[in-house]
């Protein structure tokens, strides 16, 4: 399946909407709470620290930290079949998000991806959004 | 604390066959495994008042599996929480006859996953949209051993665990499936390659899946299912078989936090609730039925329960601890041949309620002597991102 693609998120989901349309810009963008300060991540309407819900986007310098990682050597998914093997990670955002992402830009995922290893986002773009994937820094 | 004796198993029936071949249906299989289990019991329909579903042969399943089975319980339950479904089942029941609502209830389980191959493991994801949470996830390709594999790796770097000491979960429950019929024929039906006992280098050297998991550290899939009944004292007296009584339940979730622990499960919460309502430590239990979807489930749990302190896991399973006949080493683990061997239809939890209730009454292919106190815990939902936790501590008159 030459064609096959990449799973693209909903741009119309309700509580990530604005973190998808953000990408259209390439901008990476996180939620934290004006009354309590808690960084929500993902996006929410409302604030899992207190009560509220006066929510404000703030823009993520897109640099940040392999949490932990694996490489996938096996999928029967048609898109990500032709990708294997393939990094997977979570990466702490310097600013506090933790996000799922997939690490590029390396020659063997297997040795050259680590836990701790600093990461910037690197954007592949879609028509209605980008995909924020990340590569060693 | 007193050990609090309100309800217990009376009724277990593990469904044969893992490879249906297409002859019978998810529906069919709960059917059979409950009557099975009923009469195991020495109880009939008749005598069902509750009933506990996880939905996962139809939608509504509350009302549809009453009407399929024939029975009109006063208590109907529908609980949901993938693979530790059953143990929540077994939680509530408890909870339900207790409150003198109920007097028996019947758990159902039944799955031709195999048959309709399922890629359960390595399907990848799908397109986004289901909820925020899978909108933000699903573009990666993460299948769902790598879920499970980012666990592992993150427990090596933190604690130094290595491959070889995660194969030790493998090996044990390899050697208790080679002493199950029914796991043999198993592994057999389901084409596994080599069925013997395994060696820690057969582990490690088998095919990488997700890094740092290998094949033989991931469970099977299978068809499947089985039935528990769960009755009240004044029942459970009566019953064909001697009870196993449910001493003590937990429940809990765990999802993904910002600077949150990825190698602390759900059971550090449930755990400890259980024990306590039980009034067991972990170091009196003989049996440990603990879901092994894979090998790093259960090294995550076992600490997570307390049999070691966390992070000790790796070092404390060497050496074979956990087969059947070192008891004096700690639990026994899966003695059945766990998920990975045995049986893993999808949602395996009411396994382990099945296999502790038989080794507490001496009926166990691997029998540890003299067993007196199991714990069943189900792991529902995905170990390195979210999923829920129930803990279930059982004991013998
Ligand atoms: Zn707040």
């Amino acid at each position: 399946m030459a064609d096959a693609k990449r799973p693209l998120p909903n741009p119309n989901e309700y509580d990530t909407r604005e973190f998808w349309a953000a990408t259209k810009e390439q901008k990476l963008v996180y939620q934290q709470c004006d009354h309590c300060g808690t960084v929500v991540f993902h996006p929410r309407r409302h604030c899992t620290g207190c009560l509220g819900n006066a929510l404000s986007w703030r823009e993520a310098a897109g640099t940040g930290t392999v949490y932990t990682f694996s490489v996938v050597r096996q999928s029967y998914h048609p898109f990500f079949r032709a990708q294997v093997p393939y990094a997977v990670a979570w990466i702490d955002l310097d600013e506090g998000p933790r996000i799922l992402s997939n690490i590029i830009g390396v020659a063997d995922p297997a040795k050259d991806v680590a836990i701790g290893q600093r990461v910037t986002v690197v954007w592949e773009p879609h028509e209605d959004l980008s995909i924020p994937l990340f590569r060693p820094a | 604390m007193a050990r609090e004796r309100s309800a217990a198993i009376v009724g277990i029936h593990e469904y044969p066959s893992r490879d249906v071949e297409g002859t019978v249906s998810p529906l069919q299989i709960k059917a059979e495994c409950a009557a099975k289990a009923l009469a195991d019991a020495g109880l009939a329909w008749r005598d069902v008042d509750a009933v506990y579903d996880a939905s996962e042969g139809g939608p509504m399943s509350g009302l549809s599996i009453c009407e399929y089975f024939g029975v009109k319980p006063n208590v109907i339950d529908t609980t949901n929480v993938g693979g530790s479904s059953y143990e929540y089942h077994a939680a509530h029941a408890r909870r339900d006859i207790a409150a003198g609502k109920a007097r028996v209830a019947l758990l159902t389980y039944g799955s031709t996953a195999h048959s309709n191959a399922f890629a359960i493991g390595v399907g990848g994801r799908g397109g986004g949209g289901v909820g925020p949470a899978d909108n933000m996830e699903s573009f990666t390709g993460m299948t769902l051993v790598a879920n499970y594999a980012m666990v592992a790796r993150r427990h090596m770097h933190q604690y130094g665990t290595t491959s070889e000491q995660l194969a030790e979960i493998s090996v044990a429950t390899r050697l208790h499936a080679m002493r199950n019929p029914e796991a043999v024929a198993a592994m057999t039906a389901l084409e596994f390659l080599d069925i013997r006992e395994t060696t820690i280098a057969d582990v490690v050297n088998s095919r990488v899946i997700a890094d740092p998991l290998h094949l033989l550290e991931c469970c099977m899939i299978s068809d499947g299912g089985g039935a528990v009944v769960i009755a009240a004292p004044e029942v459970a007296r009566d019953c064909a078989k001697p009870p196993v009584w449910i001493l003590g339940t937990g429940e809990a979730t765990k999802y993904p936090e910002n600077g949150g622990d990825i190698t602390v499960s759900a059971a550090t919460q449930s755990g400890p609730a259980a024990f306590a309502e039980a009034g067991v430590r972990p170091s009196e239990i003989d049996i440990a039925m603990i879901y092994d979807s894979f090998s790093i489930t259960v090294l995550t749990i076992l600490e997570d329960l307390g049999f070691c302190p966390k992070g000790e896991g790796g070092r404390w399973v060497a050496g074979g601890r956990l087969r059947f006949d070192r008891p004096k080493d700690g639990p026994a683990l899966n003695t059945d041949g766990g998920g990975l061997s045995s049986n893993h239809p999808g949602m395996r939890g009411i396994f382990l309620l099945i296999e502790a209730a038989r080794q507490l009454r001496g009926e166990s292919c691997s029998q540890v002597n003299g067993a007196k106190l199991a714990v069943a815990h189900g792991n529902g939902g995905m170990l390195g991102s979210r999923h829920c936790a129930g803990t279930v501590v059982l004991g013998r008159n």
